[in-house]
């Protein structure tokens, strides 16, 4: 018979992309969704995209959403590959989050606390019960409005410290003044890793994997008995020194969430007892990746301050390096790539093996016989 | 393209590449860490390789793109399109014509020149991975040469199977120093590593990490004296070509299991039909 | 720096860790195939100071000198670290007390016993197996076991497969910590037998910590008594256990006679 290797990869090709473009696009009788309404009705979606995406862009990060076909996994990854070709301009300093325009703002550890407790827009108490009326284009009755002062609220942290009850704030660069934070996207990962390139990479980090591992520390596997000392979510002010100018100016809002964890921590013979804290930080409302953010970080810090380094979340080497989605998605999905050069070697090696093995066992069965 | 610069990558990054490079050729088969950046295509589907071939790309270079040794297949159809696209360099399926070849899977059959650059790309650039999953614990072994480790590995297969049963990213000692990944090309590959004419860059681009080995550079595949490296291929000849010393593709022909074994070079193997090379299940045009 | 004709010594070690002392001017010389016990209840910073010998502590002060075979003086603490783990695998040996620290457990035994000459450069199979057969019968583990992993080893056999491990270079100096330790009474004796033969065969210096007198009595041809980080007494075995100085080393061999 005549064989003729099998060709047209290129045409195999464009005829995918072509039915994966209709495939998005969908039946044509019903109207096209456009990035405005996704960035508008869809926001929590594009939240995730942005943050996992590490660009805060609320119009990017809409037409990745759509773009792909709200795969948030896939929309991040379209968001990395487009921040990755951007100039860097400048740094921002570092952000308020004191200062926050502060839209939520709970703590479990105080009842009641300067500023208050602030439930804002949140799915705590709802009921999850589907909502029928949905399925019909219908505005929902204005949300109460109320004055407010509009004075900063103090940090739960800023509270306890007062009293020396919480470790203090890790300052850029603490370990060692005059260097510049971690940059993961400039430099790659090394050992041992900061606690700065650690937080930058879990504010990346896929918020499944993070929520699994935090939620692994509160169910024995290196737990440190947390408290959410205080989650705010609110617009901050993003500023930057142009070298030329001298002086700060601000270039604009974001949208944060932000947790702080309050840990125990026994103390030790230097050390008196005190509460000791883990991190995390989001762009959006991402309070659920903050939150699990902060539970992986304070568990990283175990060896640190002198704990056990038992479970996988403790293990600074294991988090990093499977915390992100873009790395992780792009190794899992290579193994549908042709293999088939080295499965032949495989082959070959197996039916010679075999080989071996039977020739043997037949020089065996000579022997006795 | 518009809005991108010649290559996709802009000049600093480019250059921060390229002195990972020199540093890789500096220090044969040594790991050189680098700011691997987030590429449109995914990781593990060739980053690496796409950004080392961006860094040395210039506008007169004629770039060749394979996977699994073929020119058709649709990885390597992405990527060429891609620099095709973001570049505007001229491609070519040609081993011959080409001056950067980026590979996966397979080094070509045709010898490669000393002007002549290859790019493999690697999935996996830690040849102890394996064995030792801590990149802390591996720098260290690297840094004092000590691969103890993977001896132990090939005793284990020799005393197991009675060979060493690594058929594909076979281990080598490039220079006498660094134990290296090859990247998973077959095992069949791994002599045309050795004192290769052309220069050899590796880019891992998940784990961040380039290597290399310069033109004319010793590349040793492990072994015993007792049980030397082999390199293995099907032992048959090419359906198509009639070669009998190049790798070959096992292609499953109808649902009775007949087998057919092609080149898996295509290049290689259309160099030689147009030669007037022919195998047993070539087409009676492609014969004459 | 090194007393003539001395293998290795040390000088003046001192080490804290916080406010515990765990060495004060502690010193020691060894000589080629002596085999010297530092004895001491645990605390009295017998296995620290095995530790600063082998140079994997660092002390605060203080010298360790070795003397290579090729006849060069080095001083431990200041080799880079390359050189010192060179020296590990080839001249040193290392015996702990719980040989699953130093045993490769997923590999067979034979590839256990061939580690150390395949980093020494052995490349032939066939030479590296017929060694590992060799040693793994000189520790009395059958030959037929040489493909099974140590997971399907007894306590005994796993430290005796450690012993094998070890001298399969035949090294000029070992350090043993409690290498009996954690063993039964009658394994311990196969054992301390087994060692006793080989470091003679094999003129193998050995450095071995232990709070045992007994196994102390039975290997030493010297012994060092330490109490508190500081090394009280030295001299021969017979000479320090029939007739002791110190009076916390009579404290210590009349309550092993008492017991």
């Amino acid at each position: 018979m005549a064989y003729v290797a099998v060709k047209g990869g290129e045409r195999a090709i464009d005829n995918a992309h072509a039915w994966l473009a209709e495939q998005r696009r969908g039946d044509t009788g019903v109207p096209e969704i456009a990035p405005r309404q996704i960035a508008e009705q869809l926001g929590r979606a594009v939240d995730r995209a942005m943050a996992e995406g590490a660009i805060y862009d609320r119009g990017l990060g809409a037409l990745a959403v759509k773009q792909a076909q709200g795969d948030l996994i896939e929309a991040a990854f379209l968001l990395r590959a487009y921040r990755t070709t951007l100039p860097r301009f400048a740094y921002s300093l570092p952000l308020d989050t004191g200062a926050m325009h502060v839209a939520r703002r709970i703590s479990a550890t105080f009842k009641d606390l300067p500023g208050g407790q602030v439930l804002g827009p949140t799915y705590d108490y709802t009921h999850r019960l589907l909502d029928f009326t949905l399925e019909q284009e219908a505005s929902p009755p204005a949300a109460a409005e109320t004055e407010t002062d509009l004075a900063p609220m103090p940090r739960v942290q800023d509270i306890l410290a007062q009293e020396g009850l919480i470790e203090p704030d890790a300052l850029p660069g603490a370990d060692d003044p005059g260097k510049p934070p971690a940059d993961l996207t400039r430099e790659p990962l090394s050992f041992p890793a900061g606690r700065d390139a650690r937080l930058q990479a879990l504010a990346r980090a896929d918020e499944g994997f993070v929520l699994a591992m935090g939620y692994s520390t509160q169910r024995g596997y290196g737990g440190s008995h947390p408290f959410a000392g205080e989650i705010r979510m609110g617009e901050v002010a993003i500023e930057i020194e142009p070298p030329e100018l001298g002086f700060a100016i601000d270039i604009g809002d974001i949208t944060l969430t932000e947790c702080q964890m309050v840990n125990q921590f026994a103390g030790s013979k230097t050390v008196p007892p005190q509460f000791t804290r883990g991190y995390g930080l989001a762009f959006g409302h991402c309070e659920r990746k903050a939150m699990a953010m902060a539970l992986a970080d304070r568990a990283m810090r175990a060896a640190e301050l002198g704990e056990d380094v038992t479970a996988p979340a403790q293990n600074i080497e294991f988090m990093l390096y499977h915390c992100d989605n873009i790395e992780a998605t792009g190794f899992v999905e290579h193994l549908k790539l042709p293999h088939y050069v080295d499965f032949q070697s495989e082959l070959e090696n197996v039916r010679r093996m075999r080989a071996e093995h039977e020739a043997a066992a037949q020089a065996t069965r000579k022997a006795a016989e | 393209m518009e809005g991108y610069n010649f290559a996709y990558l802009d000049e600093q990054t480019k250059r921060m590449i390229r002195r990972a490079i020199l540093k890789a050729v500096a220090v044969p088969g040594h790991q050189v860490p680098f700011g691997s950046r987030e590429m449109p295509l995914p990781y593990g589907w060739g980053t690496g390789g796409i950004q080392v071939t961006a860094s040395i790309l210039g506008a007169d270079d004629t770039l060749k793109v394979i996977d699994q040794g073929a020119d058709d297949t649709t990885n390597a159809v992405s990527i060429r399109r891609f620099f095709a696209r973001t570049a505007g360099v001229r491609t070519t399926t040609r081993t011959a014509e080409a001056t950067v070849i980026q590979t996966r899977h397979r080094v070509p059959e045709t010898p490669l020149r000393e002007d002549q650059i290859i790019v493999y790309q690697v999935p996996q650039p830690e040849p102890l991975s394996r064995l030792e999953p801590s990149r802390v614990q591996t720098k260290i072994m690297h840094a004092l040469g000590e691969y103890g480790l993977m001896h132990v590995k090939l005793y284990e297969d020799v005393a197991r199977y009675g060979q060493v049963s690594i058929s594909y990213d076979y281990p080598v000692m490039v220079n006498g120093r660094h134990l290296m990944a090859p990247s998973p090309i077959p095992a069949f590959d791994n002599p045309k590593l050795d004192r290769m004419p052309a220069l050899q860059l590796f880019g891992a681009g998940r784990e961040k990490r380039i290597y290399a080995v310069p033109p004319f550079t010793s590349v040793r595949s492990l072994d015993f004296d007792d049980h030397p490296f082999r390199a293995i291929r099907a032992p048959h000849a090419c359906g198509l070509c009639g070669a009998t010393d190049c790798y070959l593709d096992e292609v499953v022909v109808d649902d009775r299991g007949k087998r057919l074994f092609v080149c898996s070079d295509t290049d290689h193997c259309a160099t030689r039909r147009e030669a007037g090379h022919s195998g047993a299940d070539s087409l009676p045009e492609a014969a004459e | 720096m090194i007393a003539p004709g001395a293998l290795l010594s040390a000088r003046g070690l001192a080490l804290s860790f916080g406010r515990i002392v765990a060495l004060r001017d502690a010193a020691m010389d060894i000589w080629p195939g002596e085999v010297l016990a530092i004895v001491g209840e645990s605390g009295s910073g017998k296995t620290t100071l095995l530790n600063v010998l082998s140079g994997n502590v660092r002390p605060d002060g203080g010298t360790v000198a070795y003397r290579s075979g090729s006849g060069a003086v080095v001083d431990v603490h200041a080799m880079p670290a390359p050189a010192l783990r060179a020296l590990h695998r080839s001249e040193w040996g290392f015996v702990q007390q719980d040989p699953r620290r130093n045993l490769r457990m997923n590999v067979s035994a034979g590839g256990n016993v061939g580690e150390r000459l395949m980093a020494q450069g052995a490349r032939h199979y066939g030479n590296i197996r017929d060694e590992a057969a060799r040693w793994l019968e000189t520790v009395e583990i059958d030959a037929s076991r040489i493909d099974d992993l140590p997971r399907t080893f007894s306590g005994g056999m796993l430290q005796r497969l450690q012993i094998a491990r070890t001298l399969v270079t035949r090294p000029s100096l070992v350090f043993m910590d409690e290498p009996t330790g954690g063993l039964d009474v009658s394994v311990q004796a196969r054992l301390l037998d087994l060692i006793r033969s080989l470091v003679a065969r094999l003129h193998i210096a050995v450095v071995l910590v232990t709070h045992d007198i007994a196994v102390a009595r039975l290997l030493a041809d010297r012994i060092m008594v330490m109490q508190n980080g500081s090394v009280i007494e030295t001299g021969l075995t017979d000479q320090v256990l029939d007739d002791p100085h110190h009076p916390y080393t009579q404290l210590l061999v009349s309550s092993v006679l008492a017991a």
